[in-house]
Order: structure tokens, then sequence, then C-alpha cells
């Protein structure tokens, strides 16, 4: 069986964080926008785990489980969030959460 | 490849982490007790036990003071600016509980969570001052951003209170992942996340380490990994051009968490970044020190021209504190003592006037925080000439007049960077402030010179609230006049292994 | 600092951008967009819908109970490795792991005592 090389998972997190980032910033769905911010995590892991079997230690791995459990516990808060304003205006764009301005 | 590592029972110390543990512990006992038995509406022990366990931390903090060494596996420092850190964020803490007492129950919407979130929020902040390793930094910083989404939209009632909190929430987590993945190049160049390492550079490689026994051409990821953590703290520290968040989320938030996120928020994210540029990145200052200045440069004048256009008061207050961030940030570029201790000072300082400015204008805001806007404060001062007084004099000492604690800061943080070589930064900061004096005086020309609206309600005045007003402005009064006790405290206040060169003797502030 | 040095790194993150952006772009371009009854109906895990449009509403129930099943579901994960070097760890890994179980403990009492895992009001 061939070797990939750890390089190759790098391009490929590498272009997931830069989809998650330009996903981010031009959607308008606040759902949608904290679905690309976890690919942009989830790009991270796979960074840690590449970088985990190139030093050939056990940190990176490690790490992920740290990230994958804040990203659940900020999941929910921001889910819960999202849905305290959905109930009330029946929308989730945040281009319609116009009390506030610049 | 065979990952397995020998299991050795690491020693436990649990005096760097013992304010924080005593936290979420009265946290949690606050959160069960309540759903358990928690009846009637005139809760006060919530209060009570928060304040309590505030002041226990402090004690804690207070006692690991002169300690200077890594615990827990080098995953903590227990060091002077742990120690000055917590014991200010515990400050921070026990005004806004207090203050939150008074303007829950006139709101109606006194709950258990309220304090603790507020509780696991300092623990948090606590933490990330004392963290040694970018993954106990990390944790640090979700937790209390986590606790401040769910108290941004802490009013129940208001739909801008629940905006506010998912713009916080959506920018906030879009920095955490770029916050994570410098997290994740740092371990990639080092094959590990802590910022000191042990004794043995090759089986604990850490950050500080690491730059010694390199040749520089081999740092490019790390530098790389740098900028990404910067962007990652700018956003916490509201620095230009991570700051949009700031007015959105001061604006919506409930005024005594708007304080407490302006003092808290900022004193976390900077003793972070202290610790991580002024210590463990130090070597490599000509790499990071250019991109600290942009921000600086850019955060001073943003928030101070931007600043002026407002006219809610709340949001005029926001973009203050984003100038005052860019004041910092010249003490951390200054990177020798006078700028780690100036900066410790400034923002424990700036944190009480900027609670303080808070708590008034939460009186005023009356029920809903429906009076808000500079309009609304139009003679004030001849309706309630104490707060009027003590607001003036925290805006004031934002303002850095002298005679204020604002007046103490800015001079020894601009004095860190003159001695550092960048009096250019500093003539920007100067012009700044001159700019920014202006809309303070007009808050000021407003509350004193404008006839009353004679529709406006009248004020009840909590006494708790008021005690804190008060303590806020005896403390911004008393160490513009008494600066010592407290610039000593932030000079002994030093960072583990901080590095030996750059030193400079204490000069006490315009002497 | 030689700005050299950091011209590959720029030169990434034009590159990224451009096949980031490229790619969402493309995407909405080039994909077919045959939509069928079947593609419309909400997503159940392959049983058919109890509910016809994605624009009905759920009780605010199921959310809540979807949220506290995340956050205990993925606290397990502290557990595998635990369990998978659990003698090598001996005492201290059977305290930590109490003193984390009991902080759950905590929190569960505290959703229950709340009403939380109350189905109906």
């Amino acid at each position: 069986m061939t070797e990939v090389a750890p390089s190759y998972f790098l391009v490929l997190a590498a272009l997931l964080f830069s989809i998650g980032v330009v996903g981010a910033l031009t959607r308008r769905n606040a759902i949608v926008i904290f679905m690309f911010i976890e690919l942009m995590l989830n790009a991270v892991n796979l960074v840690f785990v590449t970088f985990s079997r190139m030093w050939g230690n056990l940190d990176g791995q490690v790490l992920v489980f740290f990230v994958l459990v804040v990203a659940a516990a900020e999941a929910v808060v921001g889910l819960a969030i999202i849905l305290l304003i959905t109930r009330r205006r029946e929308s989730a764009n945040v281009d319609d959460a116009h009390l506030l301005r610049w | 490849m065979n990952l397995a590592q020998e299991f050795s029972q690491p020693e436990v110390q649990l005096g760097g982490i013992a304010p924080e543990l005593l936290l979420v512990g009265v946290a949690l006992i606050i959160l069960v007790v309540d759903a358990s038995f928690g009846r009637g509406d005139n809760r006060w022990y919530l209060a009570g036990l928060s304040a309590l366990g505030l002041a226990g931390a402090a004690a804690l903090a207070i006692m690991t003071w002169g300690d200077n060494e890594l615990q827990l596996s080098n995953m903590i420092a227990a060091d002077g600016l742990a120690a000055f850190s917590k014991v200010s964020l515990a400050a921070f803490g026990l005004l806004t509980v207090l203050l939150g007492r008074d303007y829950l129950a006139r709101d109606k919407i006194e709950e258990s969570e309220f304090y603790a979130l507020v509780l696991f929020a300092v623990a948090g902040m606590m933490l990330m001052t004392a963290a040694a390793d970018l993954i106990v930094m990390f944790l640090a910083l979700e937790t209390f951003s986590v606790s401040l989404y769910v108290l941004v939209a802490f009013r129940r009632a208001s739909l801008a209170s629940h905006e506010s909190a998912m713009k916080y929430f959506l920018l906030g987590a879009f920095s955490s992942a770029f916050f994570l993945l410098g997290i994740a190049l740092t371990y990639g160049a080092i094959g590990s996340t802590n910022l000191y390492g042990g004794a043995d550079p090759v089986a604990e490689p850490g950050i500080a380490n690491f730059i010694t026994g390199t040749p520089t051409d081999d740092l490019s990821l790390l530098i790389v990994a740098t900028g990404f953590l910067v962007i990652g703290l700018g956003f916490k520290i509201a620095a230009v051009p991570f700051h949009m968040w700031t007015p959105d989320a001061y604006q919506g938030a409930p005024s005594p968490i708007t304080g407490f996120m302006a003092a808290g928020t900022k004193f976390a994210a900077f003793a972070a970044l202290l610790r991580l540029f002024d210590a463990s990145l130090f070597p490599l200052r000509s790499e990071w020190r250019p991109l600290l200045i942009v921000l600086a440069v850019a955060t001073m004048i943003a928030g101070s021209v931007l600043a002026i256009v407002q006219e809610d008061l709340k949001r005029l207050l926001a973009y203050s504190s984003i100038a005052h961030a860019g004041f910092v940030l010249t003490g951390v570029i200054a990177a020798n003592d006078r700028g780690v201790s100036g900066a410790l000072f400034y923002l424990a300082t700036y944190g009480v006037a900027v609670l303080g400015a808070f708590a008034v204008i939460s009186l005023v805001a009356g029920r809903d925080e429906e009076r808000v806007l500079l309009a609304d404060h139009r003679g004030l001062f001849y309706e309630h000439p104490l707060l009027t007084t003590a607001l003036t004099l925290f805006l004031l000492s934002l303002a850095g007049v002298p005679v204020t604690s604002g007046f103490v800061g800015k001079l020894v943080v601009f004095g860190a960077a003159v001695e550092a070589g960048y009096t250019w930064v500093v003539v920007v900061g100067v012009l700044t402030s001159a700019i920014a004096a202006f809309f303070y005086l007009k808050v000021m020309a407003t509350m004193f010179l404008q006839e009353r609206d004679p529709d406006a309600p009248a004020l009840p005045v909590g006494r708790l609230a008021s005690g804190v007003v008060a303590v806020a402005a005896v403390a911004t009064i008393g160490f513009g006049l008494a600066w010592s006790p407290l610039i000593n405290a932030a000079e002994s206040a030093t960072i583990f292994f901080q590095s030996p060169q750059e030193q400079s003797a204490p000069i006490p502030p315009g002497g | 600092m030689i700005l050299g040095d950091y011209l590959p790194i720029l030169f990434l993150i034009i590159l990224s951008t451009l096949f980031a952006g490229g790619s969402i772009y493309a995407s909405s371009k080039v994909a077919p967009k045959r939509s069928t009854r079947a593609k419309r109906l909400p997503y159940e895990c392959g049983i058919v819908p109890e509910k016809e449009s994605e624009r009905e509403r759920f009780p605010v129930k199921f959310y809540l109970v979807a949220m506290l099943f995340i956050i205990f579901d993925i606290e397990t994960v502290f557990m595998y490795p635990w369990a998978v070097a659990f003698d090598e760890l001996q005492l201290f890994g059977l305290v930590e792991m109490v003193a984390f179980i009991v902080i759950l403990l905590a929190a569960y009492a505290y959703v229950w005592k709340r009403g939380g895992l109350e189905w109906v009001e």
C-alpha cells in the first residue's frame, strides 16, 4: 500500500478552511454561516491529525477531542440563540437582523 | 508506527488553578441548588454566594503571589501575571454581580443562570491569563466566550439583545476557528502547543525553547501561525479590523454585562497576548511587531473617529473601548518591563472605570434599557448630580485627563513605547486621544449644559448599584492620585520565563 | 523581516480564495437543478417524512432534546481514551474520570430540575 504524503492532507485542509471562510463571509443564513464555521473547525482538526502523524506523537489527536467538544458546546449555544430569534421572526437571515446598525 | 507512550503519573498541583476551581464549583452549586430549591422572588442568596465565591477566588489568587513556576505538566503558569490578572478579574466579576443584582431585579429577569454564567466567564478569563499551553488558552477562551454569548442574550424581552448575541456568536466562532488554525500550525511547527516547553527541548518542546534552539530560517511556519493567533486574539480585544462585533454586542447586551465584557474580555485576551508575545515569542519580535503596530494604529484611529458620530451612549463607549485596545497594544508592542506592567495597570484601571460608566448608564437607562441615547442624558446633572459627577469622572478617566487613573495608565504605556523606540506610534496615540476627548466632552456637555427632558421618568437607584458606582469612582480617582501601590503590584507581576533582554529599571510615571 | 519569505503565503492565500470562491460559484452555475418531489421532502434518515414542508414548525421541545443530546453525547468522547487505557492509568485515571462524571451529573441534575427533560409542560 502506498503511503499518501502528509502534504496532501494539509492542502486538502487548507482548501476546506478557505471554503469555510468564503462561505461564512458570503452566506446570509445564520445556520448556513454556522455550518461553514464548523467546516473551518473540522479543517483544523484535519491539520491536527496530519501533524500528529508527522511528529509521531499523540498530542494532535488529543487536541481534536477538545476541539470536538468545544465545537459541540458552541453549536448548542449558537443554535439556541438562533432558535430564539427565528421563533420571533420566522427567519434566520442575518440581513433581517436590522435593529442594530453601525 | 507505534504512537503509544509510557504513562507516567503527572504531578497534581492545584494551587495555580484553585481560583478557577472554586468559581466553577460555586457556579455549579448555584445552578443545582437554585433549580432544586429556588423559591420566591427575592433570591438575594444567589448574588451573595457569587460574591463570596469571587472574594474567595481573589484570596486564593493572592495566596499564589510570588510564585513563579509551571504546574500541571507545564500547562498552567503560576506567576505574577496570572496572580495580578486573577485578582483584577475577580474584582470586575464582583462589581458585575452586585450591579447585576439590582439590574435583574429591576427588569424582573433575575435567574440563577446569570450569576453562574458570570462565574464561569470569570473562571475562563482567569484560566486564559494563566494558560501556558495554547490548547488551555483555547479552552479558556471558549469557556468565557460561550458564557458571554448567553449573557449578551439575557434581556429576555429584547429582540435587539438576541440579535446582538447572534452576531457576537457568529463572529466569535469565526475568530475561534482562526485562533485554532494558529494553534494547529504552531503544533505543526514545533511538535507541541506549549508556550515554554520543558527542561529538555527535544523531549518536551515548546515555543520558547524551540525558538532559542532553531536557526531563524526554519521559523516560517511558526510565524504564519503567529499571524493566525493574532487574528483570534484581535477579535477578543476588539482590534481593528476585527472589531465589527463590538458595537453590536455592546449595544444589545445588558449594561452590566457590557461593562463586564469591556473590562474582563479585554483583560483576559491582553494577558494572553502579553504572555504569548512579550515572553514566548519575544525573540521573534522583529517579525510580529510590524503586524501589531499596524493593528494598534488602525485601532486607535478607527475607534476614536467612529465614536464621534454615535448617538447611542453604549455604542459610543464600544468605539471608545476599541480605541483603548489600541492604546494598550502600544504597551504590548514596547515588549519591555514597563510595557507589561503599564498594560496591566491600564487594563485594571480601565476596567474599573468602564464598569462604573456602564453602571451609571444602566441606572439612567431605566426598565428594559429604553433610555440609552445621548439625548436621554440631557440635563442629567440637575436631577442626579452624584450619578452625573461619577459618570463625568469615568469619562475623564477614559479620556486620560490628569488626576484620574486613565491618565497614569496612558502615561505608562506611552512611556514604555517611547523607551522601546516607537515614538511615532505614541504620537498617533496622543493625537487620537485628543480626538477621543472631543466625544467624551460632548457627553459631558449634554449632561451639564442642556435642559432635562420634562417627560423623563424618575430613576429608581438601587443601593447595590450606587455602591458599585461609588467604589468605581473612588478607585478611579484614588489610582489617579496614588498610583504607586497598583503600579508596584503590576511591576512585580512578571511573566514566567520573561526574557532578560530589554530590561528597564522601574521608573515612576511622570518621573 | 524579509518580505520575500512571505510570498508563498500570499500566493497560497490568493490561490485558495480563488479556488474556494470559484468552486462555490461553479457549483451554483454548473450543477444540474432537477427538482423532484422526493428531493424536496425533508430528509428524515430514509423514512417517509411526517411533515410535508420544511416551513412547518416543530415544537421547541424537539430542538431542546436534540441540543441536550448533542452535549451529553459528545462528552463520551473523553471516556473512550480512558476506557482503552483504563488499567494502565490506575487510580489516577479513575479519580480524574469520577471528577469529570460528577460535573456531568451536576449538569444533568440541573437540566432535570429545571424541567428540561419534561416532554409535557
